[in-house]
């Protein structure tokens, strides 16, 4: 069976593109076999983050005009030989991506047996993020502390209960995650940011994970290397937690706790 | 960065691989937007072309229009995988055949 999960938010700049990468690389650190699409047309930034830019030679809206072959544009990993990206188009045209269109290449992607295909979703409510969310059979909503991107995502959990394929069928509604993301925990403990409980209160639905505020994460998109991959980065370990959970597995939250300052900390600085 | 961080050993430094990564990237997408619309369907039929003779990788190729003076030029540079490399990756794909 074949997973469909969207990556989703509403509001801009929340850490989608960067969980998307985390969480399909986790997942075929556990010998799935994965896809990972770039919605976000116009603004292709998921192959910066995976590092495989230059690897881009078809893209998506290329395959849903037949301008190519689904095996042409999907660009294997370099680390994972069961881990695929499917980058965005550059092109402006918004009406590039079409439900149709969208339908056919998840449906193949299904056929040729991968186990889950990730759908990065652009900001906003548009087209692109509508297409994204469309076809899922899973939901996971990043979402900061913050006033409006809880908001926001509030918005999203509407959408993914009216406008979506499950939905208008009436088939099991679309699985929700939050993914709290950018989470500082000192910052909390001070009473400047809302907690993980505070967030789960307001939207009332289960938390996937949450994802430290880290260093890591910058040097991984330098890099090109999914933050998951840094097993020295708390935001790393964060991701490995939240995709055995996906799995299935039981993981207790860790990184909610501010730092204890020691002396040794204060003096090195940290 | 703290001493701590430096005791620990100095982290890899990731900007300037930032750098040169986004002068490739860049480079490439603005001689792309720069006109000639054929630049990316001319990108993989070299490719293709190419890869009938050396097993070279996607990224492998990089093709610029630049100006020089009044004129434009094409600029394509193919690197070609060392003997090692080459070698390896014949015989996996013997194997797959
Ligand atoms: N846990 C984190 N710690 C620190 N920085 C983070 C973290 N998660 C994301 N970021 C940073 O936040 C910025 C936005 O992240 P990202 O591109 O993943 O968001 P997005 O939701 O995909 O954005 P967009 O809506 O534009 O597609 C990036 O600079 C990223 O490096
Ligand atoms: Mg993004």
């Amino acid at each position: 069976m074949t997973e469909f999960i969207v990556i989703t938010s509403g509001k801009g700049g929340v850490g989608k593109t960067t969980s998307s990468a985390s969480i399909a690389v986790g997942l075929a650190k556990h010998g799935k076999k994965v896809a990972v699409i770039d919605f976000d047309v116009g603004l292709r930034n998921l192959d910066l983050i995976m590092g495989c830019e230059r690897r881009v030679v078809y893209d998506f809206v290329n395959v849903i005009h037949q301008e190519c072959t689904l095996k042409q544009a999907l660009i294997k990993d370099k680390r994972y030989e069961n881990l695929h990206v499917l980058a965005a188009s550059q092109t402006r045209d918004k009406d590039a991506l079409t439900k149709e269109g969208v339908e056919r290449v998840l449906n193949e992607l299904k056929d040729e047996g991968f186990d889950y295909v990730l759908c990065d979703s652009p900001a906003g409510i548009e087209k692109g993020a509508f297409l994204a969310m469309y076809f899922a059979d899973r939901a996971i909503v990043v979402v900061n502390p913050e006033v409006s991107s809880v908001r926001d995502s509030d918005r999203i959990l509407g959408l993914l209960s009216s406008k979506t394929r499950r939905a208008e069928t009436g088939a099991t509604p679309v699985m929700q995650h939050l993914l709290l993301t950018r989470y500082n925990p000192a910052r909390v403990v001070a009473g400047d940011m809302m907690s993980i409980d505070d967030v789960k209160e307001i939207l009332g639905i289960e938390v996937l994970g949450v994802i430290p505020e880290s260093e890591g994460v910058l040097a991984a998109s330098n890099s090109g290397v999914p933050v998951i991959l840094d097993e020295a980065s708390n935001a790393g370990l964060a991701y490995d937690d939240a995709v055995a959970r996906l799995l299935g597995q039981t993981r207790a939250m860790r990184f909610l706790d501010a730092p204890k300052k020691g002396i040794l900390s204060r003096l090195f600085g940290s | 960065m703290g001493l701590f961080d430096f005791l620990r050993g100095s982290p890899k430094q990731t900007a300037s691989i930032a750098k040169e990564r986004l002068r490739i990237i860049v480079a490439q997408e603005r001689s792309a937007r720069g006109s000639p619309d054929y630049l990316p369907l001319l990108r993989r039929e070299l490719l293709e072309v190419i890869r009938k003779y050396v097993n070279v990788d996607q990224d492998a190729i990089d093709i610029q229009v630049k100006r020089d003076g009044d004129h434009e030029v094409l600029d394509l540079t193919v690197t070609l995988p060392d003997k090692s490399e080459a070698a390896a990756a014949a015989a996996a794909a013997a194997r797959e055949a």
